[in-house]
């Protein structure tokens, strides 16, 4: 067997060690061996690389790069809070596609006759990554505002960009000489320039509420740009697992627009929160009944099938963790205790889960949408902690809202709804919620964790 | 080692299958560690990179590389590492 052959053998090996680490995460029991059988692949691809045959290495400079990069990915790793997990991917995503788009541009360097249009979709998806992901997590972080950013002309702006990079990626001659190298050098740095600002131009004007599908859209774009340079330097492992990311991220963006109810087109060019649409509250008249943390645990005395539905500000106010002590102390009264959990509760997909995940809270008693609603029609007590939206019935039957279609959470089905809310605010959608107004929902005023120590007090001297 | 680009479509858009299939199987509680994993396996750049660490590259493309290197390193040992820490804290009672 030539030397080459076992280089692409342990290609082989660790893109079968990546999908079977995937699919063990088809389960929260098999997950974490998947993450570590896909780490194994990892190495695995590593040591191909280093002994492949027929390269010089400078070994000094890899050994630099791995230990400077091995050190920043452990102190992330480590230090990253779990309400901050959005910001953390949104970083990674910039820097697989930076990664790909520089491994695309040293290849060029070394290699002019590289078939120029594939070193400059390479480029041009990492490039667009990098910044899209960095506005992403501006936006987060919060040293970006939250809000849509549109100005007049934005898309044709964005357009004419795009159309440009498209004909300089096919056709550099119309604008560079092509007959020399240096002309394509030209053409690759202004296409290299065009991406960087396609990436902010594009993530700009989405509000923080699609935060969510823009890092999922990004993560797979990450994946693609390295299966663009997979091709580019001719690699099979590049190829296979930049289109597992490619095809995950995909998915996950396509779950994230179902659960807002929104195509992917509304998303990217649609500007929803803008300053301009923002705060159309229609000024609908609610009703409320405003009750107390007593009278709440009373409520909850009487219940036997309780489903908690957490939104992000109960993560906000760092409230799982009374949130579950509350959800324990019913559970040891023999009550049964679900948590709802809405595929947008948190800020990107899954959050919810891992934050309550954090908190002790069992994986079996979390159910996510299609789970949860057959069981409200007998459910005793909703208990909403920071939702607002997602349990919107205005979605099912009004034309008119915004959120109609969305599918949501069928609280409202329950004996009787508790709603925790700091104020009256309406959700990120900008609307108030008729549910509040409902004749079995009752509001429990003031700060999540607030509420639930009080709770978790009341409930224990039942 | 250049491969003809049909053998390389092929694999990609067979990849592409694959990965749709086993995807769709992730529960929606594990979808945060799936996309902190997948940056890790994006980090697979790492091996583009280390090919671009040559003695013999110029050193514009070493550096280019070496900074592809940093990018691609980062993802691998964050990704995995946070990963990780997040399917430890599954736990059924």
């Amino acid at each position: 067997m030539e030397p080459i052959q076992i280089t692409n053998i342990l290609y082989l090996i660790s893109a079968i060690a990546f999908i079977l680490g995937i699919k063990r995460l088809s389960h929260p029991k098999t997950a974490r061996s998947g993450n570590l059988l896909s780490s194994l692949g990892m190495l695995i691809a590593v040591i191909a690389t280093l002994t492949y045959p027929g390269k010089e290495f400078d070994f000094s400079l890899i050994l630099t790069g791995v230990a400077i990069g091995a050190v920043i990915g452990l102190i992330f790793a480590t230090r990253v809070q779990m309400t901050e997990m959005p910001q953390m991917v949104a970083i990674f995503n910039g820097l697989g596609g930076a990664a790909s788009a520089f491994v695309a541009s040293s290849e060029f360097l070394t290699t002019p006759d590289s078939p120029f249009v594939i070193v400059c979709l390479s480029v041009f998806i990492g490039s667009l990554t990098f910044t899209g992901s960095f506005v992403a997590f501006g936006k987060l972080q919060g040293f970006i505002s939250g809000r849509a950013i549109t100005f007049k002309g934005q898309q044709a702006i964005n357009a004419i960009i795009a159309l440009l990079s498209i004909a300089l990626i096919l056709a550099p001659g119309l604008f560079f000489e092509s007959s020399i190298y240096s002309g394509y050098l030209n053409a690759f740095f202004v296409v290299i320039a065009l991406a960087l600002l396609l990436g902010i131009g594009l993530t700009i004007p989405i509000g923080g509420a699609d935060m969510p599908v823009v890092i999922s859209l990004l993560n797979s774009y990450s994946g693609i740009a390295a299966a663009a340079t997979g091709f580019l330097i001719s690699n099979n492992a590049l190829i296979i697992s930049g289109s597992l990311v490619g095809a995950s991220g995909l998915i996950l963006t396509n779950i994230m627009c179902k659960g807002m109810n929104r195509s992917l087109a509304n998303v990217i060019f649609g500007a929803v929160g803008a300053e301009t649409s923002g705060g159309s509250s229609d000024g609908k008249e609610v009703n409320i009944k405003s009750y107390s943390t007593t009278e709440a645990a009373m409520i909850l005395d009487a219940a036997e099938k309780i489903i908690i539905v957490p939104g992000y500000g109960l993560a906000v106010a760092q409230a799982q963790h009374v949130a579950r002590e509350v959800a324990e102390t019913l559970e040891s009264m023999g009550k049964k205790v679900l948590y709802a959990i809405h595929p947008v509760a948190g800020r990107m997909p899954g959050h919810m889960n891992v934050l309550l995940a954090e908190a002790n809270v069992s994986y079996d008693v979390l159910k996510d949408l299609d789970e949860i609603n057959p069981e409200f029609e007998d459910c005793d007590v909703a208990l909403i902690l920071g939702a607002n939206d997602v349990v919107n019935p205005a979605a099912r039957h009004d034309q008119s809202s915004p959120i109609y279609g969305m599918p949501i959470l069928n609280v409202d089905k329950s004996r009787t709804v508790i709603i925790n809310k700091r104020s009256m605010n309406p959700g990120f959608a900008g609307v108030q919620n008729e549910l509040f107004g409902y004749d079995n929902s009752i509001m429990v005023f003031g700060d999540a964790k607030d509420m639930l120590n009080d709770l978790l007090k009341e409930v224990k001297e039942l | 080692m250049q491969i003809d680009i049909v053998s390389l479509i092929t694999i990609f858009i067979l990849a592409v299958f694959v990965g749709n299939e086993i995807i769709n199987k992730v529960p929606p509680t594990l979808h945060t560690p799936l996309m902190s994993g997948s940056n890790a396996i994006s980090g697979i750049a790492i091996v583009g990179a280390i090919l671009a660490i040559l003695i013999d590259n110029g050193s514009a493309s070493k550096y280019i590389g070496l900074a592809a290197l940093i990018c691609a390193t980062i993802n691998v040992v964050g990704g995995f590492l946070v990963t990780d820490r997040m399917l430890k804290m599954f736990k059924k009672k």
